[in-house]
């Protein structure tokens, strides 16, 4: 009996093994895929049961994480909410998470490798994990003052301001905006519901309009024809036409300047006059004599067209569309046809402007902090390159001026001299009965600049038909710059 | 026990290595283990570390330590390496019965509820009711040959424990879907886990009592001597228990046990492979069958073959448990550290995966080894022990320990698909922890019989040389042939 009782101390020795070889594929091979199931809530348990960091900025907190009694032991706040929510994101159990959030996980949960130090000596000392905090470049108060103008009027839109010399992000509000908090609620119905209610909302609450939205950007594009016109054998003084309205070449379409009005009173109108009042027909006919390659190229030296930009969300990229012929050479001359920018992008050209003509990486983070908000690592700021020599700059700063001082809109700062753009830009099937979005580039103080701003306020904002960027844009990006101004002394 | 009458004159002869201090080294090893375990549980999941686990941890050594002096007294010669691999197992599962106890806990303070009760506690009563049967075996059976005479009533009484969960209404039997209990008064038995070990002394019992008429030639056929038609019945017998054991307590997991225990024995009793060949296919049959029959077997293939594909529904226990090895991977979170609590039923027929998820591949292949040691060491017995009846005892009951834990690991982990079992030892459950410390009980028994040394003849007195009388004295014929095949 006892070959038998041998064979079978073999098949259970061949049944352990079995077991053994199956326990490896599951627990080796197909770990990282069981690991990180979305369906697998282990990691994110084990996420929320460490002190997730803070993000601030300039010493306010935009979002913390406090003990709580339940199963995920912190629970995530947003102090004001809807305000930062473009910025911070939010951080849900459910839908995952978005912004700041999102870009600077590893910082905020504390496995960046930043952070490694840290977690060592957590580990030897018996601290509780805990990740870093993240400060922003932000001002709360020239955000929270964006945020306030654009929906005191129920506007949609979004507000960008930027630092010229470092690429700073001193403001990106998108509105209207969402409350983070009860995304991040720890009960799943609260949960759902804001979901379900943000994601039904009509202006869209969700996306930030500041990086992932693109929109035609008008007149504010004839900034970029004079950028390289000036630099391809133009002056300030060169002639352009004044005509009402052309023909588009090659086509019967017609092209019009705003009311149908002429450039001034003379059959031509100089380039810095062709500037301050906008004229369409000037700078159709203006990117039509450069061409598509002196266009785009200056295009791409703004930055426009650059994929891949983080600040460190992701920004969309901007285009100025194909260019195939000469006839949408001159539509994309003034901003239109398959122009589009996000307001970030606007936002760089001018503080490039601002800056002597040097282009600077936007950024949001200031600095990476340690729990005990011991600096970690700061952020150097970053050129990006040459947009147009510091002299083109300075003559473009001059043009702003000429256009500032014609452009409508309340909320001119006493003794501060702003250099400006506006723009209304035409969009959707039938751009003629749509209410337009209006733009206002700006930076302040002309000469001496501390900050660039770019408003954009969708579909006519308050005014429908009627709206200019002058009358709807411009009074928002002019309160933006009195407070940066003001914050900054 | 006298001692052997010692001749006058001679030294003693030196007494045989009984294991029994390697036994109680092993147990303090285990001990250690187990409190090691035990603060680290209570470290991760925050709760004070006191010298109460000391107190907790010297308690288990006591209780284990009472059982060793049993084996001592009454099979001092028995397997050393048997009980310390039990206590092992044992102490394991209580320690994460308490982690998961600390998580129920939490949770229902967090949802505003009474504390659930203790399931440790519980567990431990178990143990020490488990331990007190252990005694009571090694004390009254002494000869494991005795209980051959017992093999009838044991095989009449097993069938009848067997079958009195499916007979008794589904209120007092039925628990999750299987009717498998007999619940009064708060207490659950379930007579299965009995009757497993009363059926396997009958079989051992019959076999050995029957294992000519299983070995009369029959037809030869692919190289295999294949048995009689008419001696087929028992082996159909027991099919169609097993099949009555599915279809009346939709117990998948005990029909599979015990229809293998009984082809593994009838294999090792005639050692005839066709018996395998004979018994597969009836399995096959059986499968098949079940598979069209009933659909409780179908959801279960079903989930084996892709749980993800229902996850919020009837895949949702092995999703989870496969997410909490995967999550485990090779090291595990720690002990306390994990989130086992999100697979329902993890104390008990998902402990495999509350251990994996916190102890990791290492942990789960050392759990392993523990069981491989547990079940070489009652084969050994087999082979050693001299009589056919405890040859057969010992290797179904091995057998029992190794198919069930083949079913529930593989089970679990996606091997194979799913049968509601318990682990031996591990999981949470009275009368899997009692039923299987007899079954140790009587594996210790049966290697007691086979170290101890044979009883010696008694030596014949011999009178000094010098009054000695002249024997002839005959060469041994047998002595003279090894003799010349040397030459």
């Amino acid at each position: 009996m006892n070959t038998p009782v041998r064979r079978v101390a073999i098949s259970v020795m061949v049944m352990i093994l079995l077991l053994l070889a199956n326990l490896t594929y599951v627990q080796v091979v197909k770990a990282g895929d069981y690991r990180n199931d979305p369906r697998n809530q282990r990691v994110l348990l084990a996420e929320y049961s460490r002190q997730r960091g803070q993000i601030t900025a300039d010493g306010k907190v935009l979002a913390q994480s406090v003990a709580t009694d339940d199963r995920l032991r912190f629970q995530r706040q947003y102090p004001n909410g809807p305000a930062f929510a473009p910025l911070t994101g939010y951080y849900s159990v459910l839908y995952s998470s978005t912004g700041i959030e999102r870009a600077s996980d590893s910082v905020l949960n504390g496995t960046d490798d930043r952070l490694f130090g840290r977690r060592l000596s957590d580990l030897i000392t018996g601290r509780d994990p805990s990740g870093g905090n993240v400060a922003l470049t932000i001002q709360p108060t020239v955000q929270q003052v964006a945020y306030d103008q654009m929906t005191a009027k129920h506007f949609a839109g979004a507000v960008v301001a930027l630092r010229p010399q470092t690429g700073e992000i001193l403001a990106m509000a998108s509105t209207p905006s969402f409350d983070p908090n009860p995304l991040a609620s720890h009960n799943t119905k609260t949960q759902q519901d804001a979901w379900k209610a943000d994601n039904a909302a009509d202006p869209p609450v969700l996306p930030n309009r500041a990086i992932s939205e693109t929109y035609p950007p008008g007149s504010t594009f004839k900034l970029i024809d004079t950028a390289a016109a000036l630099q391809n054998g133009y002056t300030p003084d060169s002639p352009l036409t004044a005509a009402p309205r052309i023909t588009l070449t090659g086509t019967n379409t017609t092209l019009e300047n705003f009311d149908g009005t002429p450039c001034g009173t003379g059959a031509t109108a100089t380039l810095r006059d062709a500037l301050a009042r906008s004229c369409n027909t000037a700078f159709a006919t203006l990117a039509g004599a450069l061409g598509p390659d002196v266009l785009r190229k200056q295009a791409e030296a703004f930055g426009i067209g650059t994929s891949g930009m983080t600040i460190p969300m992701p920004v969309v990229p901007s285009s100025i569309g194909d260019l195939p012929d000469t006839a949408a050479l001159e539509q994309s001359g003034i901003g239109q046809r398959d122009v589009r920018l996000t307001p970030l992008q606007n936002a760089m050209v001018v503080a490039a402007i601002a800056n002597g003509g040097t282009l600077m990486a936007p950024h949001l983070v200031k600095e990476i902090q340690g729990p005990e908000l011991e600096t970690i690592d700061t952020t150097k700021a970053d050129r990006i390159g040459q947009a147009v020599p510091a002299g083109v700059a300075a003559t473009l700063t001059d043009l702003m001026i000429g256009s500032e001082n014609r452009t409508q809109g309340g909320g001119k700062i006493a003794g501060v001299q702003i250099a400006s753009k506006t723009g209304t830009a035409e969009h959707g099937n039938d751009p003629k009965n749509t209410p337009p979005h209006g733009w206002y580039v700006a930076f302040a103080p002309a000469q001496n600049p501390v900050v660039a701003v770019a408003v954009i306020v969708e579909d006519g904002g308050d005014r429908a038909l009627e709206a200019t960027g002058g009358s709807i844009a411009a009074p928002i990006g002019r309160a933006v710059i009195a407070e940066a101004l003001r914050a900054g002394q | 026990m006298a001692a052997p009458p010692q001749a006058p004159g001679r030294a003693p002869a030196p007494p045989l290595p009984t294991g029994r201090g390697i036994e109680l080294l092993l147990l303090a090893f285990a001990a250690v283990i187990v409190t090691g375990a035990l603060v680290i549980v209570e470290a991760n999941q925050e709760q004070e570390v006191t010298t109460t686990l000391l107190w907790l941890g010297l308690a288990y050594l006591g209780l284990f330590a009472v059982a060793h002096l049993a084996v001592r007294r009454w099979a001092p010669y028995a397997d050393p390496l048997i009980l310390p691999s039990v206590a092992l197992l044992n102490g394991l599962g209580l320690v994460m019965i308490h982690r998961l106890d600390l998580a129920n806990a939490d949770r229902a303070s967090l949802l505003g509820n009474a504390p659930p009760s203790s399931l440790v506690l519980r567990q431990v009563a178990w143990t020490a009711i488990g331990l007190a049967l252990f005694m009571l075996v090694l004390w009254r059976v002494r000869d494991h040959r005795t209980l051959a005479r017992f093999g009838y009533t044991a095989g009449f009484a097993g069938i009848i424990l067997l079958a009195l969960p499916g007979l008794l209404p589904a209120s007092i039997s039925q628990v999750n879907g299987a009717k498998l209990w007999i619940r009064i008064g708060g207490i659950g038995i379930q007579p299965g886990e009995f009757a497993k070990l009363l059926l396997i002394v009958f079989f051992a019992t019959f076999l050995v009592q029957k294992r000519e008429l299983f070995t009369t030639a029959g037809r030869r056929f692919l190289g295999m001597e294949f048995p009689r038609a008419r001696d087929l019945a028992p082996l159909i017998v027991a099919w169609g228990l097993s099949v009555g054991v599915l279809v009346f307590e939709s117990d998948l997991g005990t029909s599979l046990l015990f229809f293998g225990i009984l082809l593994v024995l009838l294999y090792v009793a005639t050692e005839r492979i066709s018996w395998m060949v004979i018994g597969l296919v009836f399995f096959v049959g059986g499968a098949v069958l079940a598979y069209n029959l009933f659909g409780h077997v179908r959801v279960r293939v079903q989930v084996w073959l892709d749980p993800f594909s229902d996850f919020n529904g009837n895949g949702y226990q092995i999703g989870q448990a496969l997410f909490g090895l995967g999550t485990g991977g090779v090291g595990g979170t720690g002990l306390g550290a994990g989130r086992p609590d999100l697979v329902p039923f993890a104390e008990s027929d998902f402990m495999w995966s509350s251990l994996g998820e916190e102890l990791g591949l290492i942990g789960l292949a050392s759990i392993l080894v523990i069981y491989l040691v547990l079940i070489t060491r009652g084969l050994r017995s087999a082979l050693a022990v001299r009589d056919s009846f405890g040859k057969l005892l010992a290797t179904g009951l091995s057998y029992a320990v190794a198919l069930q834990i083949f079913v529930v690991i593989g089970g679990v982990t996606k091997l194979i698909p799913l049968t509601g079992l318990t682990l031996p030892f591990l999981s949470y459950g009275g009368s899997s922890l009692v039923a299987n410390y007899a079954l140790v009980a009587l594996l210790l028994r049966i290697s007691n019989a086979a170290r101890a040394p044979l009883p010696q003849r008694p030596s014949v007195p011999q009178a000094p040389l010098a009054q000695a009388a002249t024997e002839l004295v005959q060469r041994p014929a047998a002595a003279d042939e090894a003799r010349g095949a040397q030459a």
